[in-house]
C-alpha cells in the first residue's frame, strides 16, 4: 500500500514537471523545428544506405538512391537556411524520439536479407514517411515562425508525400 | 569500291537524320514546386517537349506507356521529340503524384 502511494506521488510530480511549461511544449521553436526536419531526413538517408548495402532488388535500390538524393538536397537547403538565419538547430524530445525509433528499426532490418529485408524496408518507409508527413502537417509547418523555413518545410512535405506514394506503390508490388 | 560504299552510307545517314529531325517547335513545360506547369499541353507530331526544372530536386518525365523516360535534373532541362499522334500521360518516377498529359496531333 505504501509503495503504491509513493509511486502515485512520484507520478503526480512527473506529470507536473511535464505539463508545467505548457506554452513551450505546445509550440516548438524554429531551432527545434529545423533540428527535427534535418534529423528526419538524415535518418531516412541512413535507412536508404542500409538498403543500398543489403538489397538486390532493382526497384528497391532505385528507391533508396532517390531517398538519398532527395533528402540530401532538402537537408542541404535546410543547413544553408539555418546558417543564413543564424539559428542553431536544437536537439529536442521529438528528434530524440525519431532517432530512438529509427535506430531500433535499423537494428531489426540489419538482421534480415533478401525479399524479407525488401518488404520490411519498404513497409517501414511507408510508415516513416507517414509519421514525418503527419508531424510536418500538424506541428512543424504551423509552428514555424520564419517564412523561409515554413516554405522549405512546405516543399519538403510535397517531396515526402511523393516518396510516400512511391513507397506505397513498391510495397503493393512486393506483397 | 569500299570508299564509294562508305560515301553512299554517309549520304543515307545524312538523309535519315534529316527525316528524323523535322523542324518542329520546342514546347516548354515548367516543373515548379513538384508540379508540371501546364499539366496538359497539345503539340504536333515532330514537336519537342522541353521540361525545365526550377526545383532544387531532380525529377523525371516518364511516359506511362514506357515509351520514354526523361531525366530532368534540378535546375536543368530534358527533352523528348514526339514522333506519332497519341495522347500520352506521364509522371515523375520519384514523386508519382506529379502527372501530366501531352496530346500529340498529326500535322496538317
Ligand atoms: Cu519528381
Amino acid at each position: 500500500m505504501r509503495m503504491i502511494e509513493i509511486s502515485g506521488v512520484a507520478a503526480a510530480i512527473v506529470l507536473v514537471a511535464v505539463t508545467t511549461p505548457v506554452h513551450a511544449a505546445d509550440k516548438p521553436s524554429d531551432a527545434q523545428i529545423a533540428h527535427v526536419a534535418y534529423t528526419a531526413g538524415d535518418l531516412d538517408i541512413k535507412a536508404a544506405q542500409l538498403a543500398l548495402k543489403k538489397s538486390k532488388n532493382a526497384e528497391i535500390l532505385a528507391f533508396a538512391n532517390d531517398m538519398v538524393r532527395d533528402h540530401q538536397a532538402v537537408n542541404d537547403k535546410a543547413l544553408a537556411l539555418v546558417k543564413k538565419l543564424g539559428v542553431t538547430p536544437e536537439d529536442n524530445d521529438t528528434s530524440k524520439g525519431l532517432v530512438k525509433q529509427s535506430s531500433e528499426k535499423q537494428a531489426e532490418l540489419a538482421k534480415l536479407s533478401g525479399p524479407d529485408f525488401d518488404k520490411s524496408y519498404i513497409d517501414n518507409e511507408v510508415a516513416y514517411h507517414k509519421t514525418v508527413d503527419g508531424a510536418l502537417q500538424s506541428t512543424l509547418i504551423p509552428s514555424s515562425d520564419n517564412l523561409e523555413l515554413k516554405s522549405l518545410l512546405q516543399t519538403g512535405l510535397k517531396i515526402f508525400t511523393g516518396h510516400l506514394e512511391h513507397a506505397e506503390h513498391l510495397a503493393n508490388a512486393l506483397h | 569500291m569500299l570508299f564509294v560504299g562508305r560515301r553512299a552510307a554517309l549520304i543515307v545517314l545524312a538523309q535519315a537524320l534529316a527525316v528524323a529531325a523535322p523542324a518542329g517547335e520546342i514546347v516548354q513545360v515548367k516543373i515548379s514546386d513538384l508540379a508540371f506547369v501546364p499539366a496538359e499541353i497539345t503539340v504536333n507530331v515532330g514537336d519537342t517537349v522541353e521540361w525545365v526544372n526550377e526545383d532544387f530536386i531532380d525529377h523525371t518525365a516518364t511516359a506511362k506507356s514506357g515509351e520514354w523516360d526523361v531525366m530532368v535534373p534540378a535546375g536543368k532541362s530534358g527533352q523528348v521529340q514526339l514522333d506519332h499522334a497519341a495522347t500520352i500521360t506521364y509522371f515523375c518516377r520519384v514523386h508519382p503524384g506529379m502527372t501530366g498529359t501531352i496530346r500529340v496531333s498529326a500535322k496538317r
